[in-house]
């Protein structure tokens, strides 16, 4: 909301500048976003008089102006459709700093050679001169402007930019913001005067308003004003107007503008001729019923929405838009003027359904009082006999089913105490009230009965009252403790604890965490998924997502871990090793999905020599799997690898990892064809890990194993056996004997002599016992039931 | 009248003081040692031969021919560790190393920012007596908005954009992405009786266009107290020693008023812009002041809603942005970089 302060002080003086006035506002809620000063960068531009307007010799559309700057005269090139002789425009000279009518960037005006006319000036448009966005037509000043003048000693102001919070609807009006520095400042409010001579017939019997919804429509003001002569309003309420961001029209029009933006009442005038039956139903719209707005729109009205309707059809959506055959237009002499209060929720609802927001309907949805109604309508019509040259008829028709008694609060000091942290003295209380408008009665021994003002729609409960105190007082007044009682007894958090512990590992372990979007797409899924995961368990949907791109909750990281694998490929070499930990998301029937903390790592690239340079030797499954079993010896379990099968990695290449007999993830080579549709050429090892299956077996402590006081005999066995043996087979197996302490596969060999289909597996195996030292007749034999063992199990035969 | 033994001594002395000053390395040294202490040293093979000398000869030889004996192990050894001081010194000397060449590299890895931004701010409130706990993301309609004072058709519901969630019953149970962690104020107290003081951390999501300042996935952190006698003097007193924790004990913080339709009163908190000192930059769009943080007093009717009874329990809420905090600390101008995931951005935290 703008708000020129030329216009503000017309109700409250302003004995503060305008930095710290601004500084206050925002400190009690209502935040200043800019303070935009009009005329600043005025300089070499003033008011002019167009004295002649002739076409010009080579084209047709550009017009030859000359224009009076008060003694001098100037002729320049104009392209505007609306210059005419005898107006008051804004003329800039050469040198002048104006906005670029088609970029929007400020530029120095320079003399030109318009289609072969020297033209040394610009009659300026709002755009040009940075007070709004229009640019079609010049601006064109008052009539009373003073011909000569500097711009910016007759439009400059400085204009608040404000960001009204959604509780505060009255703050949506020059009063009200007035009445917000009165108590920031200790100044008094002037309310603009509503009184007027009724010289026309009573409006009772003229006229009849029925309120068919009244659960839609508080309350229902018209008025009629009669001999009105539609003409531009006058300058003061045009510059008023211009400075808010409004376009004056006409009289009229402007006046119900000026009134809605002074006082915060929407108000409409209807053509009272073109009013059917000299009637007014409020109520819903019936089936199928359409509106042509004011905006030249056709408007299918469903039956939720509110209308104002004449005995034949609806002449305007109720706190929205007025309709276009009603409008008020050049030959209108009688106008019927509406102030009415709706309900916010409807306003809102139409509004959406309609996509049309208005300066009434965002007023509205936001719970203006029904009180404000009648504090507009006479303010308005006031307005129409003083600058349009109306009668006003006599009487007002109120209808005003919703009328609610004043509020009024009981607030304890005790309360007021609990929450504000201090206890505020009954004098500073009351003169803080009293200074908002509030009613105030200190009722001894310990409460206040507080009286709301009509316009105060948000205050309800005592604690709205400690807020208006404490803002008012300023926040910064309010003291600083630290918490105090008991602190709740601590609740154990398995899952978090694992994740963070994992993200610890896996970054010490060297790999890089990635944070990806939660929504993804269905390509990227259906890339990694199986066709029928996806249709068996679809992913959820967002039913109106941003963009295509982020349209599914995503039920696997892996999608998204190789895009960014792929995106950093294009300007990456060597190894990249990623990981993150983060939900996946599964759906279940008619409840919040299972939000499963996940794990998901991939590897690729080349190993670095020692200067850290790629080495031409790419990382294999291996070095993926070096990851896996760095992160569950940290957290001390035992997982066991075994041959696996997954959608997007290569079958052989692929082992499932188990814990206690349950899967709990898995790694391998990503498929080259899932890897091509990534756009990655290279191989890519991928893990992952459901956290959510390992988080019970965490925490669990090891058990030590006793160091023995007696020597070990370590020695080197070698096998040979098929190439379907795996390593894990023949390990369990020799670890199994008692008096081995420890077995090291430290190679695996393939080549002659080795036969083909077999490999040979040597182990280093440390034989030793915690009770004597072993001779060298128990390390044979036990060696010999080892060899008998592999030999029985897995047809294992000593390599010679 | 001297022994002739004893003039073979002096001679053998003088030979073997001789060669031992010649002697540059162990080998030379251990050829030294056979020649003059060895079993067939020419000292030794006297000694041996003493035995046919008549008592007083005897002793006279033996006592000079023992002490030099003595003295040349003595020499032997002071001479030994000479020469493996100076193999030390010879081999440090001749392996200098040019100790600016980079280390051998390591494979070095890192948390996210937001992870590590994510864990300061918790450890903060975490010494202040707060739990983490966390919820879910996708939420009903009823905990992102109905339980904290946002009915449908609400002009607040303006102040958060909402990602839908298709399903079956949507007109019944509309199913969203919770926009605020503020949904978790409702979950902790359905749970637990007062005192509550916990932090909630956890991504949100608007329907919003992305720009440099804006992102429609974010990470928040919700913070609640409830008690007995809690107040905004106690709001106040928490939130300034997070932001001293987090931006310095330099930092200047302001509250105002602002609006939240589930706290009351409401507030934000703003710090100086460390970027100009509050002197006013583009950063803090002229002000001087950065906001980071939405707060109040937990409105009642919220308290009511779970149960609690409003008329003893009073607390406060907060909730704060996670990559505001980590932009305002490292400088960051866009905040679509954290969510881009380029490793050359990443590898800089």
């Amino acid at each position: 909301m703008k708000v020129p302060l030329k216009w503000l002080r017309e109700y409250v003086d302003i004995s503060l500048s305008t930095s710290e006035l601004a500084r206050r506002l925002t400190m009690a809620g209502t935040e200043v976003d800019a303070i935009l000063t009009t005329g600043r960068d005025w300089e070499k531009i003033s008011v002019a008089e167009v004295v002649d307007v002739s076409p010009h010799p080579t084209a047709d559309r550009l017009r030859l102006t000359t224009v009076d700057l008060g003694g001098e005269q100037m002729t320049v090139v104009c392209g505007a459709p609306n210059v005419a002789a005898g107006q008051k425009v804004a003329f800039a000279r050469v040198g002048a700093e104006l906005i670029d009518g088609h970029s929007g960037e400020p530029a120095i005006l320079k003399a030109a050679k318009i289609r072969g006319v020297e033209s040394a000036g610009m009659v300026c448009s709002e755009k040009e001169l940075g007070l709004s966005d229009s640019h079609e037509s010049i601006l064109v000043l008052p009539e009373d402007a003073p011909v000569g003048t500097p711009l910016g000693e007759y439009l400059g102001d400085t204009i608040f930019d404000l960001d009204i919070t959604p509780n505060r609807p009255d703050c949506m009006s020059v009063l009200g913001i007035a009445r917000e520095v009165a108590a920031l400042s200790g100044g008094s409010v002037r309310e603009p005067p509503g009184d007027y001579e009724e010289q026309g017939r009573p409006i009772k019997g003229r006229l009849s308003v029925e309120i068919v919804d009244r659960d839609l429509c508080p309350r229902y003001c018209a008025a009629l004003i009669e001999g009105v002569q539609i003409g531009p309003s006058p300058p003061w309420m045009q510059e008023c107007l211009l400075a808010a961001g409004v376009r004056p029209i006409s009289n009229v029009v402007d006046i119900t503008n000026y009134v809605m933006l002074e006082v915060g009442q929407p108000l409409h005038a209807f053509d009272f001729s073109l009013i059917s039956d000299r009637k007014i139903v409020v109520r819903r719209a019936r089936p199928g019923e359409v509106l042509m707005t004011l905006d030249g729109t056709e408007r299918p009205l469903n039956n939720d929405a509110l209308v104002i309707a004449d005995a034949k059809e609806a002449v305007a959506v109720a706190g929205l838009m007025g309709g276009a055959a009603s409008e008020v237009t050049e030959k209108t002499t009688a106008i019927l003027l509406e102030a009415a209060n709706f309900n916010p929720a409807n306003i809102r609802r139409t509004s959406t359904t309609l996509k049309l927001r208005t300066d009434a309907s965002a007023r509205f949805e936001k719970g203006l009082s029904p009180e404000l109604a009648m504090v507009g309508i006479r303010r308005a019509v006031r307005l129409m006999v003083e600058l349009a040259g109306g009668r006003a008829a006599e009487g007002i028709i109120d209808v005003y089913p919703g009328k609610k008694r004043i509020t009024r609060i009981t607030v304890t000091q005790e309360r007021l105490r609990r929450i504000l942290g201090l206890q505020l003295p009954t004098l500073q209380v009351r003169q803080t009230l009293t200074s908002l408008g509030f009613g105030c009665r200190w009722v001894p021994p310990d409460r206040y009965v507080v009286r709301v003002p009509y316009w105060r729609t948000d205050v309800s409960i005592p604690d709205d009252v400690a807020e208006e105190l404490a803002r008012i007082i300023g926040y910064d007044e309010l003291p600083i403790t630290t918490l105090r009682g008991a602190i709740p007894p601590a609740q154990p958090q398995p899952s978090r604890e694992l994740r963070e512990r994992v993200k610890d590992i896996l970054a010490a372990a060297g790999m890089q965490e990635v944070i990806a979007y939660s929504l993804t797409n269905l390509e990227s899924l259906t890339k990694v998924l199986p066709p029928e995961e996806l249709r068996e368990r679809p992913p959820l949907r967002v039913a109106n997502p941003m963009s295509q791109q982020q349209e599914y909750l995503r039920t696997t990281l892996r999608a998204s871990l190789l895009g960014t694998l792929s995106s950093n490929l294009r300007h990456r070499q060597g190894r990249i090793a990623l990981f993150e930990v983060a939900r996946a998301y599964l759906p279940r029937p008619d409840e919040l999905p299972q939000e499963m903390e996940s794990l998901a790592g991939v590897v690729t690239g080349d190993r670095p020599d020692r200067w850290g340079q790629p080495t031409g030797e790419p990382v294999a499954l291996y070095d993926a799997k070096a990851y896996l079993e760095f992160l569950f010896d940290r957290l001390g379990l035992t997982v066991t690898y075994h041959d696996g099968e997954e959608f997007t990695l290569v079958p052989g290449r692929t082992a499932e990892v188990r814990l206690d007999d349950q899967r709990v993830g898995l790694v391998g080579q990503v498929h080259p064809r899932v890897a091509a549709a990534f756009d990655i050429e290279q191989d890519v090892y991928l893990f992952e890990v459901n956290l959510e299956a390992v988080v019970p077996q965490v925490g669990k402590p090891r058990l030590y194993q006793p160091l023995s006081r007696f020597p070990a005999v370590e020695e080197d066995i070698a096998i040979v056996v098929d190439e379907g043996v795996t390593a894990a087979q023949v390990q369990a197996i020799i670890e199994a004997f008692p008096l081995v302490q420890r077995a090291v596969l430290f190679d695996v060999y393939t080549e002659a002599p080795v036969p083909k289909g077999k490999k040979s597996l040597a182990y280093s195996v440390a034989y030793q016992s915690l009770e004597h030292t072993l001779s060298e007749a128990e390390v044979n034999r036990e060696r010999r039931r080892i060899l008998d063992r592999l030999k029985g199990q897995v047809g294992a035969v000593l390599r010679s | 009248m001297t022994l002739p033994q004893l003039q073979e001594l002096r001679e053998i002395e003088d030979k073997a003081r001789k060669e031992l000053a010649a002697v540059s390395d162990e080998e030379a040294l251990e050829s030294w040692r056979i020649t003059h202490l060895g079993r067939r040293s020419r000292l030794n093979l006297l000694l041996r031969g003493l035995a046919s000398l008549p008592l007083d000869e005897r002793r006279q030889v033996g006592e000079t021919a023992n002490r030099l004996r003595s003295q040349l192990e003595e020499d032997l050894s002071q001479r030994q560790a000479q020469l493996s001081e100076a193999a030390v010194t010879a081999a440090v000397e001749s392996g200098r190393l040019d100790v600016t060449l980079p280390g051998r590299p390591l494979a070095m890895g890192r948390l996210h920012p937001v992870t590590q931004v994510l864990r300061d701010i918790l450890a903060a409130f975490v010494s202040m007596g707060f739990q983490v706990v966390e919820g879910p993301e996708v939420e009903w309609d009823y905990y992102n908005f109905e339980a904290v004072r946002i009915p449908k058709d609400h002009p607040a519901r303006d102040m958060w954009d909402t990602l839908w969630i298709d399903y079956a019953r949507n007109e019944e149970y509309p199913m969203l992405l919770r926009t605020h962690t503020s949904p978790m104020q409702i979950r902790v107290m359905e749970q637990m009786q007062p005192p509550v003081r916990i932090v909630s951390p956890g991504k949100c999501y608007r329907h919003e266009a992305t720009d440099p300042t804006h992102e429609w996935m974010h990470t928040q952190v919700e913070g609640l107290a409830v008690d007995e006698n809690i107040s905004m003097a106690d709001l106040k007193g928490t939130l300034y020693e997070f932001a001293r924790r987090l931006f310095g004990r330099e930092r200047r913080v302001r509250f105002r008023c602002d609006y939240f339709p589930f706290v009351e009163p409401g507030a934000d908190m703003s710090i100086d812009c460390p970027l100009c000192e509050g002197q006013g930059c583009r950063a803090c769009g002229n002000s001087g002041w950065i906001e980071i943080l939405g707060a109040g007093m937990v409105h009642p009717e919220v308290l009511t809603n779970v149960g609690y009874d409003a008329e003893r329990y009073t607390g406060f809420a907060f909730g704060l942005g996670v990559e505001r905090v980590a932009m305002l600390r490292h400088g960051i101008e866009d905040i679509r970089l954290f969510y881009a995931n380029d490793l050359r951005f990443l590898e800089q935290f």
